[in-house]
């Protein structure tokens, strides 16, 4: 498989990274040497082999449904571009 | 006094406490060393009041009578850790400013355990780099230059490894006596193995991911980088440890490995994979891996090839399952939050987002973040990811099956010695293949580490790995203390900073 200008478009907006005329032409042949490369792995016999789900067999824990933090609203926002009346704040998303 | 930054951890942490010297002392030689190295540009915040809040700390409770593990060590923090207080941003615009209002369990048990800050060390941006050449920050520098022997390069600068390139280029040049790195794909094994220091990536789970910028969660895995074996081991015993915050964290106690250390190798069978012996193989790589069999077997160890079939499609897999968990981890970034926030004039909220990433974003990310949303796009989820998850199996199972004939598993760290920056930044595909050796271990969760075995034709550090089964850091530690107690690697960088 490969991706062609159009393709790599779609996904850097699929991404949301705003990428330029000439970043898109740059990618198309950057990303085809990666993937015809990665297409190897077609190769191999996977029958009746599971994916990976867990590198180290671990349980997965359940806490108790209670409330342990929080209270923090602050902090939260400490860091936000843009925080208002304690709340983040972004540009207006309804007409 | 000898120079008490050529001390190691252990040195420090005993002289310390034997009343050679104060933990003040110590801080203030290391926090100078820091400070006169920026040339190196292996720190991208130094805190040099924090070294020194926590040695008067040391030097108090020295006098109180109650020490803790690591009373009088300064160490150096990768800048994936988020700090209380303290900038944090994985080398990159986006995080530029960011500090953090929590911090990091494993930076937070270090602190616990009585260690100082002495700043915070460059990497490569997200961690995603072999070279420490995609931070936002500029290049980190390593501090060895190849040997000018025919007057041709010598003066070249060196990458340092990556992505943990900052903890080994400050280890190196004694900044920092030990530093915390991680690795996804070899991030601090190869950079150790390009510096001439060590570093061991424990088995996945055992440190703690909870205030760990997360690349790919299901490979990151923090360890410590230092000067030999034992630093290693008692870094690693500060850092691991069961933590209800991180849902993949081993609920295991943590093993002295420092007390358990010892280098005789009697009933021990070494593995040597023969799918690592490539065609085209270095040469001194080689040379080095063939006296790493031969220490080992000096020290007691019977040597068994072992097959690892599976090998070669390990860095292909690697390449869809990191970039795909990535495009997945980086998502968080969309400028509302926390970070950058670049909003155009007019634009609307998707247009903010857009925009903020491709600012805060250098091009090694958003390329891998790219392929990440291709390979888990409508159509090709199959086909790419799942084969590679599969394929991560078998290369699990390789190992799994090699351990039932041997207790670890001695290979390159990495397939060259440093390599000059610049060289491989052109062309992505050579830059990965600098990880073929380390990334298998990564894949599969298993404990793995690097020490120095020897010296390039040029002069450069070469590393040996070794990989072990998953929750046995000690049997990797004795073999690396055993290979270091005979390879004698006292070559240092000279200085030039």
């Amino acid at each position: 498989m490969s991706v062609d200008l159009t393709t790599v478009k779609k996904v850097a907006s699929l991404a949301r990274l705003a990428v330029s005329e000439a970043e898109a032409e740059a990618l198309v042949p950057e990303l085809n040497g990666i993937l015809d490369w990665v297409e190897q792995l077609g190769e191999v016999d996977v029958t009746g082999v599971e994916p990976m789900t867990a590198v180290i067999p671990n349980h997965l824990r359940l806490r108790e449904d209670v409330v342990t933090d929080g209270n923090v609203r602050d902090k939260v926002l400490a860091n936000a571009p843009q925080a208002e009346h304690g709340f983040f704040a972004v540009p207006k998303v309804i007409e | 006094m000898s120079d008490l930054t050529d001390l190691t951890v252990a040195q420090i942490r005993d002289g310390f406490r034997a009343g050679d010297f104060s933990a003040r002392e110590v801080a203030e030689a290391f926090n100078a060393n820091v400070a006169a190295a920026k040339a190196l540009n292996a720190f991208i915040v130094e805190t040099p009041e924090h070294a020194l809040a926590a040695a008067g700390q040391a030097d108090k409770d020295r006098a109180a009578g109650t020490l803790k593990p690591l009373s009088g060590v300064p160490i150096g923090m990768k800048d994936l850790f988020c700090t209380q207080g303290v900038q944090t941003t994985a080398a990159s615009h986006m995080l530029e400013g960011f500090t953090p209002t929590y911090e990091s369990t494993v930076s937070a048990k270090l602190w616990d355990a009585g260690a100082g800050m002495l700043g915070k060390l460059n990497l490569d941006q997200f961690a995603m780099g072999s070279s420490n050449e995609t931070s936002y920050f500029g290049n980190v520098i390593s501090p060895w230059r190849r040997a000018d022997a025919n007057g041709l390069g010598g003066n070249a600068p060196l990458a340092p490894g990556g992505s943990s390139g900052g903890s080994s280029s400050a280890i190196a040049a004694r900044l920092c006596p030990a530093a915390t790195g991680t690795d996804t794909g070899g991030s601090i094994r190869q950079p150790a193995a390009f510096t001439g220091i060590s570093g061991i990536k424990p088995t996945y789970g055992r440190c703690s991911r909870w205030g760990i910028i997360a690349f790919a969660s299901s490979l990151d895995q923090a360890g410590p980088m230092a000067r030999d074996v034992r630093d290693c081991a008692i870094m690693l015993e500060n850092m691991a440890g069961f933590d209800p915050k991180d849902s993949t964290s081993l609920d295991m106690a943590v093993p002295q490995w420092e007390a358990g250390l010892s280098a005789d190798m009697k009933g021990k069978k070494v593995g040597i994979p023969k799918e690592y012996r490539v065609e085209g193989l270095d040469a001194d790589v080689a040379r080095v891996w063939d006296a790493g069999i031969a220490w080992l077997k000096d020290a007691g160890a019977e040597i068994v090839e072992v097959s690892l079939p599976h090998s070669k499609y390990a860095l292909p897999a690697y390449y869809i399952i990191a970039p795909a968990e990535a495009s997945s981890n980086l998502a968080r970034y969309d400028g509302v939050r926390y970070g950058l926030r670049e909003l155009p004039e007019g634009a609307n909220l998707q247009d903010m987002y857009a925009a903020t990433r491709a600012a805060g974003f250098g091009a090694e990310v958003k390329r891998r973040i790219i392929i990440g949303t291709y390979v888990l796009s409508a159509g090709f989820y199959d086909a790419y990811y799942t084969q590679a998850q599969k394929v991560r199996t078998l290369i699990a199972r390789d190992f799994a099956q090699a351990f039932e004939q041997c207790d670890v598993i001695l290979a390159p760290t990495a397939p060259s010695a440093a390599f000059a920056l610049g060289d491989k930044t052109a062309d992505p595909l050579a830059m990965y293949l600098n990880d073929v050796f380390a990334v298998p271990a990564s894949l599969a969760g298993l404990p793995a580490m690097s020490v120095p075995g020897g010296l390039s034709k040029d002069g450069l550090p070469l590393g040996l790995q070794i990989i072990g089964p998953a929750f046995d850091e000690q049997a990797v530690l004795n073999a690396g203390l055993a290979i270091e107690e005979r390879a004698g690697f006292t070559a240092r960088a000279e200085k030039w900073w």
